[in-house]
């Protein structure tokens, strides 16, 4: 038992060291194949050949593909994801700089994604076959289907321009930027923190819309899996025996049935969360919201090899990490795993 | 009074390729006693069981002269009525602890819920009440069993958890569904014997579902056996060897004996009439 | 009697496919009339019908020619001379989105013809082989999976310049992993099969197993797969065409109208409106065929 786990151990070890190899591959692949000359992106088209020449040499360019490719992997092993041509600053700081934003936007929506999927999918599986299971199953489509790019777009016409219910883009309103400190980089903590209730209702306005739109696939996501994890539980014979012994739908259908997809769900909602960050690509640029996502698309528009690379890099360790959480967690919460 | 009187009892399922009619005109009257129902898969045994608590699939049509648990009428009650007669009065043990047991609670709390669902007591009472009968069914160290999960426990132990879950709240009625038949065989004895001393001792009645004539001969009172959806003969356990019908008499020779060397046990013939016609007493 | 019974055990249905070989036909036939019965997945096969219609229709259909600028009438509100108003240079919205369901077929196409075979492919010989061969693709495959598509897509358009060819050479790197996860998993359940077993017994080889007998067996599956995933490819084409790395204009692609429109869309909401709902519509019909097909050809699935 305790060999077969470690053993278990060692090989997610050795796939995740993998899978990371194959993301520092990938990400010199892409690099090396972007139609930008990386020397003139470092020194400007008004520099003259000699300089050319020297920073070609400097960035090891004149040497055979493999050497640069180990370069490569060195560099970023130990950290030096280099300067974004964009900002002038290290790559590593910008991420972590723009990274908040993200974050509190991505948790806002998540919490919107389980909050609504969660009941929604429960409540198709106890209906199953009937009217409001086959609702269910359009809304989830119809959230599978939608563009969130474009939800975000009618939203901003519908409750920004037309009903001004929402703020406009941005975090918060100019008024208060800079008007309190900044403790943790989400605005609604840091305003509340500050004790400004003003400015803190300003950030709730400027997050609801984008946070409840990036929250919307995530609750077709969600409430499809707890739809069919409930329903597999619902068909076990526990649940008769919770029926025999006189206990409500209710019981039966939270203190048992429920129970039970918990540790699934937890798992659920951590590979949502890494949904939620690509969908924030898209949802930051119509929202001008200044994350990561909008950072990344930045870079990519203007061809800053660096900085791509680096975010394509990150994005695809957040990946590893949430799915090694989602195993994590599993292996944490369920008791027949202890 | 009965405590249990079911007259023409008929149950049918709608699936996909039409209606399949699983019970035919079922009658019976349950005392006081050990009742066995008996019958091969599909016989429509353990579907008897199940519509008396009505936890048949929702496409399932149950309809009776009379289902009446002591003075109440069953087919009429609701869905609140009827949870107040599961595990209170009548409740059942089913085949397989391996699944019948919630994975993700212990089992101690399994058991006392079975008696807080019915009774305004406070979690430590409950507990007690657990432990008291974790004891009653043989577990000897009950409060570390009280804290185990369904997984850690052994499927004899699973069984003897389950029995003291559906004996908790004392109900009248118990329905064992095939109790023994997922177990070793080396426990299942010591099943037998702990659901028939509980039984006895807290006086309720049982109705045991089995496909084991040999089984239920030793321990029941009365047998009924059913053959495709109907009751083929109804008879006294001591006197089943006395059995009227082809398909009874079939069923008691087909058993192997080890007292008696046979060269080839029968093969069982069937009779296309047994569909059809109804059983007399 | 009893014994042609047992013959006829579902669990035997596989090896008696090929007497039901003539009768193929038949079966899709009646699958497809199942299909049409469920509500759902019938409006499904009717959108993608009339996005086909659009497609080979188009000049027909279309009121107006999609690229003819008319600096008279630009963003006009809709109205019975222009059914979805017009754009920025006096286009007509609806003309265009007509002629776009040809990009997004286009799209949609050649994506699925490049990722099919290569998921199965990739799948089968995974699945079937095992060994070394089943661990170095399916590490490939994590990767893959590991960075969320559309970023992955996002940064090999960035590498290989924008435009709607390379919009669908990303699209497709990005999509054919999980098509050659199902593919591997389905082989898993086939490869021990008697039906597969008698075939090597026969002395078929391997590739002719791969290809006559565990690609077929696949492939209901696959098409359930494929039709979600069509959805999905709709999307992220969109989505490449609004960040500006998909079709360029003035080529008539939703993504990319709606990513004009926006400079426009608080004063003038059609811009966005109308091609973002043709979006919609078409990748949820494919998401309610799939649906319909899955509940129809893979019913392991629930």
């Amino acid at each position: 038992m305790t060999r077969s786990r470690y053993s278990g151990v060692v090989r997610k070890i050795g796939v995740i060291f993998i899978t990371l190899f194959g993301l520092l591959t990938m990400t010199f692949v892409i690099g090396r194949l972007m139609p930008i000359d990386p020397v003139l992106a470092v020194i400007g088209p008004d520099a003259d050949s000699s300089t050319y020449q020297q920073v070609f040499e400097q960035m090891g360019l004149d040497r055979p593909i493999w050497v640069q490719y180990f370069y490569y992997l060195q560099a970023m092993l130990s950290g030096d994801f280099g300067r974004a041509i964009l900002t002038g600053s290290p790559v590593v700081d910008d991420i972590l700089r723009v990274l908040p934003a993200t974050i509190e936007l991505a948790s806002i929506a998540i919490m919107v994604g389980v909050g609504l999927g969660v009941p929604l999918g429960v409540y198709a599986a106890t209906h199953r076959g009937r009217l409001g299971d086959h609702l269910t199953r359009v809304i989830t489509l119809f959230g599978y289907s939608t563009p969130v790019f474009w939800v975000g777009m009618v939203g901003l016409i519908i409750f920004y321009a037309w009903l001004n219910w929402a703020g406009a883009a941005g975090r918060i309103g100019f008024a208060y930027d800079g008007m309190f400190t900044s403790y943790t980089g989400f605005y609604l903590v840091d305003t509340l923190l500050s004790g400004n209730l003003e400015a803190f209702f300003s950030a709730l306005r400027h997050i609801a819309l984008p946070a409840l739109i990036l929250g919307l696939n995530s609750v077709s996501f969600i409430g499809r899996m707890t739809r069919s994890f409930m329903l597999e539980q619902l068909s076990q014979e526990y649940i008769k025996t919770a029926r025999v012994k006189g206990l409500s739908e209710r019981s039966v259908i939270w203190k048992h049935a429920f129970k039970n997809i918990r540790v699934q769900l937890l798992t659920i909602v951590a590979l949502a969360y890494g949904g939620l960050l690509e969908g924030a690509v898209l949802i930051e640029t119509v929202f001008a919201w200044p994350g990561f996502g909008q950072y990344l698309t930045d870079s990519l528009l203007m061809g800053d090899m660096n900085a791509v690379m680096a975010s394509v890099l990150f994005i695809g360790l957040v990946f590893v990490f949430l799915n090694l959480l989602s195993d994590v967690l599993y292996k944490l919460f369920d008791p027949r795993t202890q | 009074m009965d405590v249990l009187a079911i007259e023409n009892l008929n149950v049918t399922f709608r699936t996909d390729e039409g209606i399949k009619h699983a019970v035919r005109d079922v009658s019976f009257t349950l005392n006081n006693e050990k009742l066995a129902i008996v019958g091969e898969s599909g016989s429509g045994k353990s579907t008897v069981g199940k519509a008396i608590l009505r936890l048949n699939p929702p496409s399932t049509l149950v309809t009776a002269d009379a289902l009446r648990f002591g003075e109440t009428d069953l087919l009429a009650c609701n869905e609140k009525a009827i949870r107040a007669i599961r595990g209170q009065h009548i409740s059942m043990i089913m085949q397989d602890p391996k699944f019948s047991l919630n994975p993700v609670m212990t089992v101690g709390e399994q058991i006392a819920e079975a008696l807080s669902v019915h009774r305004r007591i406070s979690k430590r009472e409950a507990r007690l009440a657990a432990l008291e009968m974790l004891k009653e069914v043989s577990i000897a160290d009950p409060e570390h069993v009280y804290g185990q999960y369904p997984h850690e426990i052994s499927g004899g132990m699973g069984q003897r958890i389950m029995i003291a879950m559906m004996v908790i709240p004392e109900p009248d009625i118990i329905i064992a569904d095939e109790p023994t038949s997922a177990l070793d065989v080396s426990v299942q004895q010591d099943v037998l014997n702990i659901l028939t001393r509980l039984i006895e001792k807290k006086n309720i009645s049982l109705i045991f579902i089995s496909h084991d004539l040999n089984l239920v001969k030793k321990f029941c009172d009365h047998v009924l056996v059913m053959y495709g959806g109907r009751v083929v003969e109804s008879i006294r356990a001591d006197a089943l060897s006395n059995a009227s019908h082809p398909y009874t008499r079939g069923l008691m020779e087909s058993l192997p004996s080890l007292r008696h060397r046979r060269d080839v046990l029968p093969v069982m013939t069937r009779d296309q009439n047994w569909l059809t016609q109804d059983y007399t007493p | 009697m009893k014994s042609t019974e047992t013959l006829k055990n579902p669990g035997y249905a596989l090896g008696a496919r090929s007497e039901a070989q003539p009768s193929r036909m038949t079966f899709w036939i009646k699958s497809f009339k199942k299909l049409c019965k469920n509500p759902l997945s019938a409006s499904g096969v009717v959108i993608v019908a009339l996005l086909l219609v659009c497609a080979i229709a188009a000049p027909l259909i279309a009121t107006h020619n999609p690229l003819e600028q008319d600096l008279g009438r630009i963003l006009a509100s809709p109205s019975l001379a222009h059914w979805f108003g017009t754009d920025e240079y006096g286009r007509d919205i609806f003309s265009r989105i007509v002629y776009g369901s040809r990009v997004t077929l286009y799209i949609i196409f050649l994506v699925t013809i490049i990722v099919g075979p290569i998921g199965l492919l990739i799948g089968t010989m995974s699945g079937y082989f095992g060994g070394w061969v089943d661990s170095v693709f399916m590490r490939i495959t994590d990767i893959f999976i590991s960075f969320p598509s559309l970023v992955l897509a996002l940064a090999f358009v960035a590498a290989l310049g924008p435009g709607l060819e390379h919009a669908v050479i990303a699209i497709a790197i990005t999509s054919w992993p999980p098509v050659a996860r199902l593919a591997r998993a389905e082989t898993l359940t086939f490869r021990n099969s008697d039906y597969v077993v008698a075939a090597q017994l026969q002395g078929a080889s391997s590739f002719r197993i791969l290809f006559h007998y565990i690609s077929l067996m696949c492939l209901p599956s696959l098409i359930v797969r494929l039709t979600m995933n069509m959805a999905t490819v709709i999307l992220t084409a969109a989505a490449l065409g609004f960040l500006g790395l998909g079709a360029q204009p003035p080529l008539p692609e939703w993504g990319a109208m709606i990513s004009t429109g926006r400079s426009y869309m608080l004063e003038s909401w059609w811009l966005v409106a109308f091609p973002g709902a043709a979006i919609m519509l078409v990748s949820l019909a494919f998401n309610l065929l799939g649906d319909g097909l899955r509940d129809l050809l893979d019913p392991r699935t629930e």
